[in-house]
């Protein structure tokens, strides 16, 4: 009798009436071929493996890393209430020990979500993996936590979300931003003046098979994540990096994210995006399920899977061993790269134009965030769009020193008698969320 | 009149039911090593004084096919698997001459790679070899296309007695439990055959030359005719018998059914007058299969359960050790608790007075209060296990966002009990909970009166992939080419005659044809921004029921 030797947990939700709209490859067909394949091999019976049917999240776990222009309700569907409490309830599942680890296998995908959500992002609306992590920080207590971001497109919107917070060690691997949405996901961003180093992008070539990214996740994914030490080990498995994906020119196969899945053992796994609906995801979805839960995964292959075909060229090779190597350059010289971002003032500026993709919409953003050793540091930022919204927002970390606290709190009583039309105050060090 | 016989563990209950109600009933007890002689016995009390031409038809309720497979008396068959990539088919292996053989179709249907037919001929001969006389045939996603499994029984054909096909087994989609349905098909089969033959042509040569029904796990009915291919879905039938003579007394809201006996307490739920079923199929005897059964929850809780004193605490159950002290039996028992309650002075009473007082004596309080303690404690262990299964129905996943949101939430307000002491259990168990609690009329042969009056239950299920110009429905040995105006109405209709013409061959009668839609859910099929087809599933189902016609409480 097959068991699986990590107890498994599984939110399984295709949402099989929501697309972003019907011919979009955010659509309802796109997990059906999915629930066909593991519903066939029977992944449900297998003892150790549970299936959970999702919680919703509430608007206050959407608060908790979202600054919503106007409102959260107006940048949401139900969809994505959803998918974030797909996570969730993985993620509680996990804290309570009722599961070794555990695979949300939920749509929509929200790893393009920034922190300031004025709509949809390539494909995303609110981040599924920052809700579900918030949430857990605050429900458990939980510091240190990994999230490595596997989808083929750069993780721009965790990225944003972690970019100053010194114990969220974000690595995204995908193909490289030159060649790819949305980029970005360069080795020269590596996070903000109070967490430099805990941000780090590893772009791949176009062309990289499993023999490179299991590279890359044995010489610097796994050496960086043991220095770290997470309390939490968090993938975004994004699967387009697949040969037969039509978005992308990678040459992954479902055998190579197993192996992938197996080196990394993530505690939580969420999917993002792949596109590749029939040639792909029903075989990478069940290798995934099945390296997590310990079990034999040999025979799990396409159809059409050919390794010779795939197989990578010595310059993709290459090039792929440089990048290693500049990345753990990065990591081990954090502690420079921070005094440099500094400099001798007591705040950090950046301004930025960010584009939504899939809603059509353009945002001016400024930011400034307080230098501080004692915690991430207080963040400002003042946003407007051309759809008419604006924003003033401040954030508090949640372990914000005094100082931070009440430079935070000066911040939101100037922001509420200034010309903005929305005033957010986002203290997850009080996990209170206020806006005027 | 019909004939409702159901054959328990120690007792077959056997009723004679006119369109105004019972009009008799029998009870003989259950020769375990011998069905047949019990079930001709049980045929023979309630005929007695009966003109024979004014009995339409029998339906039984056995265990005789479970009790095979329960105690691996099951004849020996063989096996052979089509897995293709995947989880390696030999970890779902039911038994020696099982084959795992090349071949695969994928998701779609399509055929991703061929059978050797030079590898199923050497396996033909092997088999044959070694005397097997059935087999089963199963091939991954056969309910998506179902020629692989076809052409494996082309070759097999001449050689053997009995052949079942995976596809036709179940339209669900699950490999591991297909082949364990197909195999216990194969298995039982022999047992089945014999033993409904032999029942036959001695109820015909005593005059009773009736259509016999067969009562399957779902509480529905098929034709002795049918169950010759498909003889494991009668298994586990008497859990069915006992909800279905429920649901005569039922109110039409969400109602827990508690069948209360020596052993155990069987938990099982109505909505709305039918039974709730399970997701996929029964599980029994370690195998996991498609067979479509009630949703049933047996907890180690009865009248004869042992009740004893663990560090200070009474336990009752799961083990039975005899009959009550009160009737004889070694040790103290929940139905000692109830006649020390009842305090009736009756010879019982005071054997039960002991049983109780010996736990009374290590927890130092009256024997009155022991009693009660012993009696609270059962029926907190029930009523934990109601609210238990009440959770688990309603956080069953689902798919869409609409049934995530608005999806119905089962709130059952009512119990209904049945069994030896349902009378004290349904009296004590509304005084500790908020349901209202009812017992099942005539509750000594309602599971009779439910086999007899079970309606005829199948299911069906249809896809259609417009891309591929194609439906079918596999399991009915359906298929036609399509164009690409189906819809999923068409499905629905289409799929409804199938469901008809299912029902009508299984042995329904018109006037209880209720379909229901189980599921209906179309996609289009979008290939590099455009549509190239719809790809359309539906699940329709003869609703579980009893037949018109007849009353099931009478006068
Ligand atoms: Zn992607
Ligand atoms: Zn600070």
């Amino acid at each position: 009798m097959l068991r699986a030797k990590n107890k498994t947990g599984l939110v399984f939700f295709p949402a099989f009436d929501w697309a972003i709209d019907p011919t979009h490859p955010e659509r309802e067909e796109r997990l059906l071929y999915t629930q066909d394949q593991v519903f066939e091999e029977g992944l449900f019976d297998i003892d150790g493996i549970t299936e959970y049917k999702p919680d919703l999240v509430t608007e206050k776990d959407v608060q908790r890393v979202h600054m919503c222009v106007p409102d959260v309700k107006r940048v949401t569907t139900n969809s994505h209430f959803i998918s974030a409490g797909g996570a969730k309830t993985i993620g509680r599942a996990v804290m309570e020990k009722e599961i070794d680890c555990g695979f949300a296998l939920v749509r929509p995908p929200g790893h393009h979500a920034m922190r300031v959500v004025h709509g949809g992002r390539g494909f995303c609306n609110i981040n599924i993996e920052a809700i579900m992590v918030e949430f857990l920080r605050k429900e458990y207590g939980i510091k240190k936590v990994a999230i490595i971001d596997t989808d083929c497109h750069h993780g721009d919107g965790t990225q944003d979300i972690y970019w100053h917070d010194p114990n969220t060690l974000f690595v995204s691997v995908h193909q490289d931003g030159r060649t790819l949405y949305p980029g970005s996901g360069f080795l020269n961003e590596f996070g903000g003046p109070n967490a430099a180093g805990t941000t780090l992008n590893i772009p791949l070539p176009p062309n990289t098979s499993d023999e490179g990214y299991l590279y890359t996740v044995e010489n610097a994914i796994l050496p960086i994540l043991d220095e770290f030490k997470p309390d939490i080990i968090i993938n975004s498995a994004g699967q387009d990096n697949h040969f037969s994906d039509p978005l992308t020119n990678m040459n992954f196969s479902a055998k190579g994210y197993a192996d992938l899945t197996s080196l990394l053992k993530p505690d939580i796994a969420v999917l993002e995006g792949g596109y590749s609906i029939e040639g792909a995801l029903p075989y990478v979805n069940m290798g995934i399920i099945l390296a997590m839960a310990g079990l034999d995964y040999s025979n799990i292959k396409e159809p059409n899977y050919d390794p010779s075909r795939l197989s990578q060229s010595s310059s993709v090779s290459g090039s792929i061993k440089d990048i290693c190597k500049d990345v753990l350059n990065v990591w081990n010289n954090r502690d420079a790269l921070r005094d440099k971002i500094r400099g001798d003032g007591k705040f950090h500026e950046r301004a930025r134009n960010i584009m939504y993709d899939t809603d059509n919409i353009y945002e001016m953003q400024k930011e400034k965030i307080m230098i501080c050793d004692d915690c991430a540091g207080s963040i400002r930022i003042e946003s407007s769009s051309d759809t008419g919204h604006n924003l003033f927002g401040v954030h508090i970390p949640v372990d914000a020193c005094n100082k931070c606290k009440e430079v935070g709190y000066e911040w939101f009583e100037t922001g509420k008698s200034g010309s903005f039309k929305n005033t957010l105050l986002q203290d997850r060090s009080e996990d209170n969320y206020l806006t005027s | 009149m019909i004939i409702g016989l159901d054959v328990g563990g120690t007792h077959t209950d056997v009723v004679l039911l006119e369109k105004s109600g019972p009009v008799k009933n029998v009870k003989v007890p259950t020769d375990t090593s011998d069905l047949f002689s019990t079930v001709l016995k049980g045929f023979e009390k309630i005929t007695e004084g009966i003109d024979p031409k004014k009995i339409k038809r029998a339906v039984l309720s056995t265990t005789l096919t479970t009790n095979a497979i329960v105690q691996s008396t099951v004849q020996t068959v063989g096996m052979i698997v089509i897995g293709g990539p995947g989880i390696d088919p030999e970890l779902f292996k039911t038994n020696d001459h099982y084959y795992s053989v090349k071949g695969y179709i994928d998701h779609r249907g399509r055929e991703a790679e061929s059978i050797d037919e030079t590898q199923i001929k050497e396996i033909s001969r092997k088999l044959k070899k070694d005397g097997i006389l059935h087999v089963g045939v199963v091939g991954k996603f056969s309910a998506r296309n179902p020629s692989q499994e076809n052409r494996v029984y082309e070759i097999l054909n001449n050689n053997f007695e009995k052949i079942f096909l995976g596809h036709q087994i179940s339209g669900n989609l699950n490999f591991p439990r297909r082949i364990a349905t197909t195999y216990l098909n194969a298995a039982v089969y022999p047992i089945h055959k014999d033993f409904f033959e032999a029942v036959r042509s001695s109820l015909k040569t005593k005059g009773l030359n009736v259509p016999i029904h067969i009562l399957k796990a779902d509480g529905g009915t098929m034709s002795f005719e049918s169950s010759i291919d498909y003889p494991a879905q009668t298994i586990f039938s008497g859990p069915a018998a006992s909800v279905m003579g429920a649901i005569a007394t039922a109110p039409d809201s969400d109602v827990i059914v508690l069948d209360i006996g020596g052993t155990t307490t069987d938990i099982a739920m109505l909505i709305d007058g039918a039974p709730v079923l399970e997701p996929l199929g029964i599980a029994l005897g370690g195998y996991k299969t498609l067979i479509r059964s009630l949703k049933t929850k047996s907890i180690g809780i009865g009248g004869d359960s042992h009740v004893r004193v663990e560090k200070g605490e009474i336990k009752i159950g799961p083990e039975r050790l005899g009959r009550a002290m009160a009737y004889g039996g070694p040790v103290p028992t929940t139905t000692d608790a109830i006649f020390v309650l009842n305090e009736d002075n009756s010879n019982e009473f005071e054997k039960a007075k002991i049983a109780v007082e010996s736990i009374a004596k290590e927890l130092k309080i009256s024997p009155i209060d022991a009693a009660q303690k012993i009696f609270d404690k059962a029926c907190d262990v029930i009523l934990e296990e109601v609210e238990k299964t009440v959770r688990q129905i309603n956080s069953q996943p689902v798919y869409t966002i609409h049934e995530l949101l608005d999806g119905y939430k089962v709130k059952p307000t009512t119990i209904m009990v049945l069994g030896g002491p349902a009378k004290e259990f349904a009296i004590h168990l509304e005084k500790m909970s908020n349901y209202s609690v009812g017992i099942v009329h005539e509750w000594k042969v309602a599971n009779a009166i439910g086999a007899g009056l079970a309606r005829t239950t199948c299911e069906v299920m249809l896809f259609a992939d417009t891309q591929h110009n194609i439906i079918a429905a596999p399991e009915e040995n359906f298929s036609e080419p399509v164009g690409s105006h189906y819809t999923k109405n068409d499905a629905i209709m289409q799929a409804t005659d199938l469901l008809k013409e299912k029902a009508l061959k299984n042995g329904s009668s018109s006037e209880d044809f209720e379909v229901e839609i189980i599921e209906d859910l179309e996609f289009n099929m979008v290939r590099g921004f455009s549509t190239v087809g719809k790809n359309i599933r539906v699940k329709v189902q003869v609703k579980p029921g009893l037949i018109h016609g007849y009353d099931p409480i009478g006068a």
